[in-house]
Order: structure tokens, then C-alpha cells, then sequence
């Protein structure tokens, strides 16, 4: 299977070649998308945490989300 | 476009589609640069970043983003450029971006201001502005637009003119 491609525009020649990235590029690739899913992943558990303990503390104080940002104004 | 705008080159993405646009030999005669972008992804990463020069350090932005109902802020020591459409959003719409990168012949640092609007022909709309820092004095000879983490494909019949412009 081929790797993906690139353009690239030469703007002194006006050439525009489709380059094939190297197995270098595209392993570099994959490893930036295993660390983005993790940190994605990371990023959606901890706001779903915050929205687990803003809604206890909410119950807690016996007052709903508009009340507290009223509060807050 | 104005007269003092020059159309330097340009590119439409084929069927094969293309994992970045990178413009290169970036002819230093002109005072300005202003890219103009129309793009869509094959995937659902549709964020994007510039890179000058193959350097993928020393940037900086702040950006604010609405989405019609709300207004946020944020900044970040990157180099994105705000996103595009792709497979998540309704088929055949493409984002607009336009980047303009001021004295990028220069031997100071280069600053750029970008205009970014997604929307998919429903209920998602963005428009985001972003004043980027490349704390670079170099001239920039070339501009590399990519994905901002992973990798994404432009599609078909994305585009990218740059442009430059002359002051009188």
C-alpha cells in the first residue's frame, strides 16, 4: 500500500510535484495521532469528572447551574 | 483583489487527495503575504497548523472563537490555524481560512493574523481569529500547512492561493 502524498509548490518554478511521504514521516504521523488520542482521551475523562463533582457540589449546595452563575456574576 | 495583490501560486487538491499543501521557494520581492485557503478533510481531525521554513517550533496564538450563541478565548503556544471541515460535518462543505503574514521577508519576528470559518450547512458554525507568533527572524521561504496532531488528508478540490503584496 502506497504511503500518503504531499504537494508541494515550487512558487520560483511554478512546479507543483505529489511527493510520497517517506515510512519515516508517516510512522512520525501515526505516533502523533497515538499521543492525540491519549491526550484526547485524558481531556474527555477529566471533563467528565469535573461535570460529575460540579453537579454533586450543586446537589451539595442545593442550587442549580443558573443559580450559581447568577452567584458568580 | 486589489491591484497590489499578485497571485504567486496556487494548488487544488487531486483525487488522491494530500497529507499537507507546502509552498516553497517563496520569492522574497514582495512586502506581504496573504494565503487564502478553502479546504476540506477526509476525516474527523480537522484541525490544522502552519509550519515557516520546516520549523515546527517557536510559535505562539491567541485566538477568540464564536459559534453564534458564545464567545471564548484561548491561546496556546502552537501553530494552528483553526480548523476545516471534514467527515463529521455535512459532505461538500469546505472551511475558508485566510492568513496574513506582514513583512515576511524580514529580520524580525513574524507576526500573522488568520480568519477561519467552519460551518456545515446546519447547526455548527465557527468563526475564528487567531493573531499567531513566529518568534523567528528569519525570512520565511516556504509555509507548510498540515495537520495539527496525527494526520489528516485534504480532499479533493481543497485549495490554496498565496498571494503576494506589494506595499506602493
Amino acid at each position: 500500500m502506497p504511503n500518503p502524498t504531499r504537494i508541494e509548490i515550487n512558487c520560483e518554478t511554478g512546479v507543483e510535484s505529489i511527493i510520497e511521504l517517506t515510512d519515516a514521516e508517516v510512522a512520525e504521523l501515526t505516533y502523533q495521532a497515538e499521543l492525540a488520542a491519549e491526550k484526547k482521551a485524558e481531556e474527555e475523562a477529566q471533563a467528565e469528572a469535573n461535570a460529575v463533582a460540579k453537579a454533586a457540589l450543586l446537589d451539595r449546595l442545593g442550587i442549580t447551574a443558573d443559580e450559581a452563575k447568577l452567584l458568580l456574576a | 483583489m486589489p491591484d497590489t495583490f499578485e497571485l504567486i501560486a496556487s494548488s487544488t487538491v487531486g483525487s488522491g487527495g494530500a497529507a499537507s499543501i507546502d509552498f516553497t521557494s517563496i520569492p522574497s520581492t514582495y512586502t506581504d503575504l496573504v494565503l487564502k485557503l478553502s479546504a476540506r478533510a477526509t476525516s474527523t481531525n480537522i484541525d490544522l497548523k502552519m509550519n515557516f521554513n520546516s520549523i515546527t517550533t517557536g510559535y505562539s496564538r491567541r485566538n477568540l472563537n464564536g459559534n453564534g450563541s458564545t464567545v471564548t478565548s484561548s491561546s496556546a503556544s502552537d501553530a494552528w490555524i483553526g480548523p476545516i471541515d471534514g467527515s463529521g460535518q455535512a459532505a461538500n462543505i469546505f472551511g475558508n481560512t485566510e492568513i496574513y503574514i506582514p513583512n515576511y521577508a524580514g529580520s524580525t519576528n513574524k507576526s500573522y493574523s488568520i480568519d477561519s470559518i467552519v460551518e456545515d450547512n446546519a447547526s455548527l458554525a465557527y468563526a475564528i481569529f487567531i493573531a499567531g507568533l513566529w518568534s523567528n527572524t528569519a525570512a520565511i521561504t516556504s509555509i507548510s500547512l498540515s495537520a495539527l496532531s496525527g494526520s489528516l488528508t485534504f480532499a479533493q478540490y481543497s485549495t490554496a492561493y498565496l498571494y503576494g503584496v506589494k506595499n506602493a
